[in-house]
């Protein structure tokens, strides 16, 4: 009778107006989702609209002051993860959680090992995988390593681990934001074949494109408010993207031809040393960037791109080649030295590299500028006064949100703001060269549309911009001219104008390649 | 109740709660040795120098206090400067000991002046601390693992060379003292000393000690050097992106760390108070304690001025407690017991917090629903 019962609600999971509060901040106020059964139901919201937070509550990390979950009408509690993994509840994290040295099926079993008195029993486990793979389409070799594998297999990994566990809620959290164009679509397809399948989806994106094509119905979240759901067979993109901005935004980037000035970097041979494994990431890579353009390394994430920026900027030691930024040879020279002469580095991780989290925003502001007469005094002390002076000038300039102004601990900051004020700190250095590594990474499309405009802005007052993207959108709007990068090597250069999508996947992919000769 | 969201107010409160329970399971330690005499054996251990009937002898044994709360402070401010740096500075102890060796060594064999041995003992704490810098910056030897080698490499070190300037019947090295060591002896307070009943110990050493934290205070809150310290202690890998020398750096914070420590050294054994055990045969407790006395005070330089000075009274009035009722090692096992219950201050901070935020989201929680309520009234008017 029961099990009837349930079967007949229509909704497997509903969150009925949550309302979540951080000191100074309702991080979720009076939200309300519900996810019908056999649907993919799209999560859209701009960074910090409360897309994580609501998660969170799902899953057990918050509680919420108001509101509450049902599964199948009823209402449950859920206290930690273990709750909501016990109700069904799966997550393909956006970074995802496995053990490189272990194999595919080592991890998916991961915890929940089959075992007869602390025997390990994975022949039982791995028909089980292999079985699970065939029903719904998803390739892996469940003895390769995951170190081996590439990312799209390492997410269909996490994928079967869901499975596995017989979870019928499957939350994506930005799954797309690392696979390459034909990845995605299978990855389409994959959760078309868990829908039929009859297990429910929630997809956590700010793609607008995928969403339009993969989902049922979309719930839009804005600054922490619940805006509407739609049925996306009503809808389209620009309205979806008016309900999550509030206005209407412009996807194109505007800009101006561009006036092509000397020769800024001049990159020759270079070769860097990769951290993981014995050969080198960044094989005998040269190209230009002149004044006035902005180029564009694109690439699928991991051909080498983040130790070429590490070799330019000076965190890693070049094996061999050259660098030449303003006609002076920087191959040698200290990070310090790189960023006094000219060169500013948005980085590629803002966390790890960006910020010092525990450091106050206005700290992080000056922090590539804190040993500048105006911050430091001749006897070494710092001019707190000025430093004051100078972040809430930064602040206001870019819009930079956070609790408590310049003593925000930066740890306490959104994703978007913490970006914010690292662009801002780049930026205001006023550099001849720019290297933005992924400026734009997890943030909204107004964010987005923000920092483009600075980039472009940079360029036309004739400085050098050099960015790297894993965002196809970003690759084919922003830039004057694109490198591809495959395996640690120049692949191709390609026209923005000319060029297709469907092209530089085939570059990125490794499918196709030029000479590409620089002289 | 906002008070204790001040995180002043925390990091007291913890090293207090922490205080308490140490003595509390000190008290229930002496109860299973010895029921009968414990309730006045912790007591004696908590009075220290009121163990004395005289207010002249209080004095006297409340100076001698501060003569060893002067190297544990060192100590301390060795230890906490390294972390602030990201570094744990166990090699503290080794640095200490080997300060104790060139200074004492200085002192008999060449019969210099004080301000030539304290010399010599900071920069042999400082050559130990640049060892452990240099090994952790260019070979990426952790820092621990090295120091506490490196604690072993000065112990015997010490013991070696000291034993050139022993007195012939005994372990001990000479006394700082006649044509031999006399010069060595730091310059005491002269009126001051008075007060204290003319304990001789007294030395400058104990004002320059407070100066000193008041001083590591300043550089790391107020200095682009204590700016750039911080971050790297933070965050390594945005230091680095920063264009701040990281290795450059660490090994900068260790030399000063085995200076301070060196330096503690000093304004110990020159104080005269005290004569080294060739036969020693492990590092003196100094550098362990003051890692406690670190935590105790919060990791702030100032209070770590008052941590050292209450692990050091603990650490004195132990060996007041009765020896006919205990064995002689009871003070420094009750001692210890409260020592390592200090460690937990970060622990029981971090327990506060958690209380905290609990309290403030049930707070929010009702005024989240009280607004509702008064609207639906208002809307009702």
């Amino acid at each position: 009778m029961e099990q009837k019962a349930q079967e007949s609600y229509p909704y497997v999971i509903e969150m009925l107006h949550i309302t979540k509060e951080f000191p100074g901040i309702k991080a979720n106020d009076d939200i309300t989702l519900q996810l019908k059964r056999g649907e993919i139901h799209a999560l859209l919201g701009e960074n910090g609209a409360g897309k994580s937070t609501l998660m969170s509550v799902l899953f057990g990390m918050y509680q919420p002051e108001k509101g509450e979950i049902r599964k199948n009408g009823k209402v449950v509690h859920i206290k930690d993860p273990n709750d909501a993994t016990e109700l069904g509840i799966g997550m393909v994290h956006q970074h995802f959680k496995l053990v490189e040295c272990f194999s595919v099926l080592d991890n998916i079993i991961l915890g929940v090992e089959p075992n007869t008195m602390g025997f390990l029993k994975k022949s039982e486990a791995k028909a089980k995988v292999v079985e699970l793979s065939k029903h719904y389409g998803l390739a892996v070799d469940p003895d390769a390593k995951i170190e081996d594998i590439t990312v799209g297999m390492q997410q269909r990994t996490e994928i079967l681990k869901m499975l596995y566990r017989d979870n019928e809620i499957l939350i994506f959290d930005e799954p797309t934001a690392v696979l390459t164009p034909q990845e995605i679509d299978e990855l389409m397809q994959i959760m078309r074949n868990l829908k039929a399948e009859g297990k429910s989806i929630l997809f956590i994106s700010h793609k607008l494109n995928e969403i339009m094509a993969v989902a049922d119905r979309c719930t839009v979240l804005r600054k922490g408010r619940y805006i509407g759901t739609v049925d996306t067979a009503n809808t389209t993109v620009e309205e979806l993207s008016a309900m999550m901005v509030g206005r209407n935004v412009n996807f194109h980037v505007e800009k101006k031809e561009a006036e092509i000035g000397d020769t800024v970097l001049k990159v020759r041979n270079v070769t860097v040393a990769s951290k993981v494994h014995k050969n080198n990431a960044v094989k005998n890579v040269s190209f230009d960037v002149h004044a006035g353009e902005i180029l564009c390394i694109a690439g699928i994430d991991g051909n080498g791109q983040t130790e070429f920026v590490h070799g330019l900027t000076g965190l890693e030691p070049l094996v061999s080649g050259s660098i030449e930024m303003l006609g002076k040879d920087i191959t040698k020279a200290s990070i310090r030295k790189r960023s006094t002469s000219g060169m500013s580095h948005i980085p590629e991780d803002r966390h790890k590299h960006g910020l010092v989290l525990d450091y106050t925003l206005e700290d992080n502001l000056v922090l590539q500028r804190y040993f500048e007469p105006e911050f430091t005094s001749k006897a070494g002390f710092l001019r707190r006064a000025n430093i004051r002076k100078y972040a809430e000038k930064l602040i206001g300039d870019f819009d930079i949100r956070s609790g408590q102004g310049p003593e925000t601990i930066a740890r306490s900051m959104s994703g978007g703001n913490q970006q914010k004020a690292i662009v801002a700190r780049e930026l205001d250095k006023d550099p001849e060269l720019l290297v933005a590594v992924q400026p734009t990474r997890g943030l909204d499309v107004g964010a987005i549309e923000h920092i483009h405009k600075q980039l472009v802005a940079k360029r036309d007052a004739g400085k050098a911009v050099l960015l790297v993207s894993l965002e196809l959108d970003e690759v084919m709007d922003v830039p004057d001219r694109i490198l591809v990068m495959y395996e640690g090597e120049i692949v191709g250069e390609l026209d923005p104008k000319t060029t297709t999508q469907e092209e530089l996947g085939l570059y990125m992919a490794g499918a196709k390649r030029d000479e590409v000769n620089v002289e | 109740m906002k008070i204790f969201k001040n995180k002043a107010v925390q990091a007291l409160l913890s090293s207090l709660i922490c205080i308490v329970l140490g003595v509390l399971i000190g008290y229930i330690v002496l109860l299973i040795i010895n029921p009968e005499g414990a309730g006045k054996a912790i007591i004696t251990l908590l009075k220290n120098f009121f163990y004395y009937p005289t207010s002249a002898m209080r004095r006297e044994y409340f100076g001698s206090t501060l003569v060893k709360t002067a190297p544990l402070l060192m100590c301390s401010l060795s230890v906490l400067f390294a972390y602030k740096t990201g570094l744990f500075n166990i090699g503290a102890a080794g640095q200490y000991c080997i300060g104790v060796c060139a200074c004492l060594f200085t002192a008999l064999y060449f019969s210099w002046p004080w301000y030539l041995c304290l010399l010599c003992a900071v920069v042999a704490g400082a050559l130990f601390g640049f060892i452990v810098g240099v090994l952790k910056s260019y070979c990426n030897v952790n820092e621990v693992i090295s120091g506490i080698m490196l604690n072993w490499i000065a112990l015997y070190i010490t013991n070696a060379v000291l034993s050139l300037v022993k007195e012939p019947t005994s372990p001990y090295t000479y006394k700082l003292q006649g044509a031999m060591g006399k010069a060595a002896l730091l310059p005491t307070l002269g009126p001051i000393n008075k007060f204290f009943n003319g304990n001789k110990y007294i030395t400058i050493a104990v004002p320059i000690a407070i100066i000193i934290a008041i001083a590591v205070w300043v550089i790391l809150e107020k200095t682009r050097f204590g700016y750039e310290l911080k971050a790297t202690g933070f965050n390594r890998n945005a230091a680095k992106y920063a264009g701040m020398a990281d290795k450059r750096n660490a090994i900068l914070t260790l030399v000063i760390a085995g200076a301070l420590a060196g330096l503690g050294a000093s304004f110990y054994y020159q104080s005269g108070i005290q004569q080294w055990e060739c036969t020693a045969t492990s590092v003196p407790g100094m550098g362990f304690n003051g890692i406690a006395a670190t935590f105790l005070g919060g990791l702030n330089p100032i209070g770590t001025i008052f941590s050292s000075f209450f692990l050091q009274h603990i650490t004195d009035g132990g060996t007041h407690i009765d020896t006919m009722k205990y064995s002689a090692q009871i003070s420094e096992l009750i001692s210890s017991v409260i020592i390592y219950l200090c460690g937990f201050v970060l622990f029981i901070k971090h327990t506060m917090n958690k209380v905290s935020i609990n309290k403030e989201a049930k707070r929010l929680k009702k005024e989240a629903s009280k607004p509702a309520e008064e609207k639906a009234k208002g809307g009702e008017a």
